[in-house]
């Protein structure tokens, strides 16, 4: 099971909007709850370094949607937050919900009827790339032309 | 001095309107999905997202739809838009060097350690016309090989960095400036100008870097690292008190390495040049390293041969292709009254002359 936050709420974060929407339903919970602050597009900065590793610099900004919310039927306070990617609410609206129920007993339930499959499903798409990636390897031959014999 | 001018409500309305119909084309063939642009027509999106300044491939696309393909109308969207958006604060630089690469090339070693990926590429291919896809053709899906590569690819610019032939790259955790928030003025440092290079027109960033290859202001650079993959983007959150990644984002990232015989200061070692773009932007990216390194003629103590892209003021300035359609495309709305009082002038100058 998925131990830490901030790990969670990547993973959430990361994963596109439809699988978590997905993931969501099948879990077939709707916790009452309410609004600390309602999902607000917005963007972030993101940053680069020069030369990959050298002093900071700001590279452009990224669409980023958050919001938070309270579980109104616990206690004591759960609250739940989102940062997602993307100008999705309903996307934001659920990774706080998620979160949220992180917290609570349902804990063990979330995470193998919705972390689990986006881990999964983000994993393939990654090993997919590195293999598509692999088929592309090239190994490049000099070869000495006599010339300058 | 611009002097306003009234009127003409109707026939714009009239003109925009004939633009949304000409927008769709022939009603007999399919409208465009942005889902289409935005997958089809990726490397369109992705210069709209770096020159936009904006990583968002859904808006890119839309920018695109909207703008009849006019990539510069497009970017103009993109800028306008972004303009709206509460800024939630600044990420944690992203770490390139953990990049799940989808190509990976150096010009410098072909045995560059976790090997060379060519990745989806254009290079090699005949540049001849596929009429296959005139006949919507469909792809076949790229074979796979069931390997597992060495992640992360160690940085070649490493490998170099070890003996101390090529410059360390100075480190330090200042607040880099924002020219969104702040506008550019010169002297420009190089957080500054990386910024404004990263978000140049590609058209112009191309030219001039190859100013610099034909020998205006020659710097001899090999493409130590080109490579193109994907990066979580992580902020902290003040509201948590810790990290968390908030997205993963495409990146080109292209790292030269340049002669430098030495100066009085320095033994001989090679320098570097940087360029990282949004999206796979390969070209920019090149064309930012070259002119990144360019720019650094001073502080490597070069001589200024006076060539356009060493001049820091010269090339920030003239970078930026909104501010530049700008400026340029302002001259074809009504003139009127800056061109009438020319008039007289000019007359008066010629009745003057005829006394």
């Amino acid at each position: 099971m998925m131990q830490s936050r901030a790990e969670w709420m990547g993973l959430l974060a990361r994963s596109n909007p439809p699988m978590v929407a997905q993931a969501w339903e099948s879990l077939g919970l709707s916790p009452p709850f309410k609004w600390l602050r309602a999902p607000e597009l917005g963007a972030v900065m993101v940053r680069g370094q020069a030369g990959g590793s050298g002093k900071p610099f700001n590279l452009g900004e990224m669409t980023v949607t958050r919001c938070a919310l309270q579980l109104v039927d616990e206690q004591p306070t759960v609250v739940g937050h989102a940062y997602v990617q993307g100008r999705n609410k309903a996307h934001a609206e659920q990774a706080a919900l998620v979160d949220a129920l992180m917290q609570t007993q349902h804990a063990n339930q979330v995470d193998r009827m919705v972390l689990q499959p986006l881990a999964n499903a983000l994993a393939l798409q990654v090993a997919e790339q590195k293999e598509k990636a692999a088929a592309t390897k090239v190994d490049f031959f000099t070869l000495v032309r006599g010339e300058d014999e | 001095m611009y002097v306003a001018v009234k009127g003409g409500e109707k026939a714009i309305d009239q003109a925009h309107a004939w633009l949304a119909e000409v927008r769709r084309g022939d009603q007999n063939t399919a409208v465009l999905d942005t889902a289409q642009i935005r997958d089809q027509l990726t490397l369109a999106c992705n210069r709209v997202m770096a020159e936009g300044s904006l990583y968002d491939p859904d808006l890119a696309a839309l920018a695109i739809k909207q703008a009849r393909g006019d990539l510069v109308e497009a970017i103009f969207l993109i800028r306008a838009y972004r303009t709206t958006l509460p800024r939630f604060g600044a990420s944690a630089p992203i770490d390139t060097g953990a990049m799940t690469c989808i190509r990976r090339i150096s010009a410098t070693f072909k045995d560059a350690p976790g090997g060379q990926l060519l990745g989806p590429t254009f290079d090699y291919t005949h540049r001849l016309l596929d009429f296959t896809l005139l006949a919507n053709g469909e792809a076949e899906l790229a074979e796979t090989e069931r390997q597992t590569l060495n992640e992360p690819l160690a940085r070649v610019s490493d490998i170099l960095g070890k003996d101390a032939l090529l410059q360390p790259e100075p480190s330090g955790n200042e607040e880099p400036g924002d020219l969104t928030r702040q506008p550019l003025a010169f002297p420009a440092d190089r957080a500054l100008r990386l910024q404004s290079l990263s978000r140049a027109d590609e058209g112009f960033a191309l030219c001039l870097a190859y100013s610099t290859q034909r020998g205006y202001g020659r710097n001899h650079p090999f493409i130590g690292e080109l490579r193109v993959g994907h990066v979580e983007v992580s902020m902290e959150i003040p509201e948590l008190g810790f990290s968390i990644v908030i997205g993963e984002i495409t990146v080109t990232e292209c790292e030269t390495v340049n002669q430098f015989v030495g100066s009085r200061k320095q033994p001989a070692q090679f320098t570097r040049g940087y360029g990282l773009t949004f999206g796979h932007t390969e070209r920019k990216a090149i064309a930012m390293a070259l002119l990144d390194r360019a720019l650094r003629w001073e502080e490597l103590g070069e001589d200024d041969t006076g060539a356009p892209a060493q001049d820091a003021e010269f090339v920030l300035s003239h970078a930026d292709n909104i501010q530049a359609t700008g400026f340029l495309e302002h001259i074809k709305l009504p003139h009127y009254v800056d061109f009438q009082s020319e008039l007289e002038l000019v007359r008066r100058l010629r009745a003057e002359a005829e006394q």
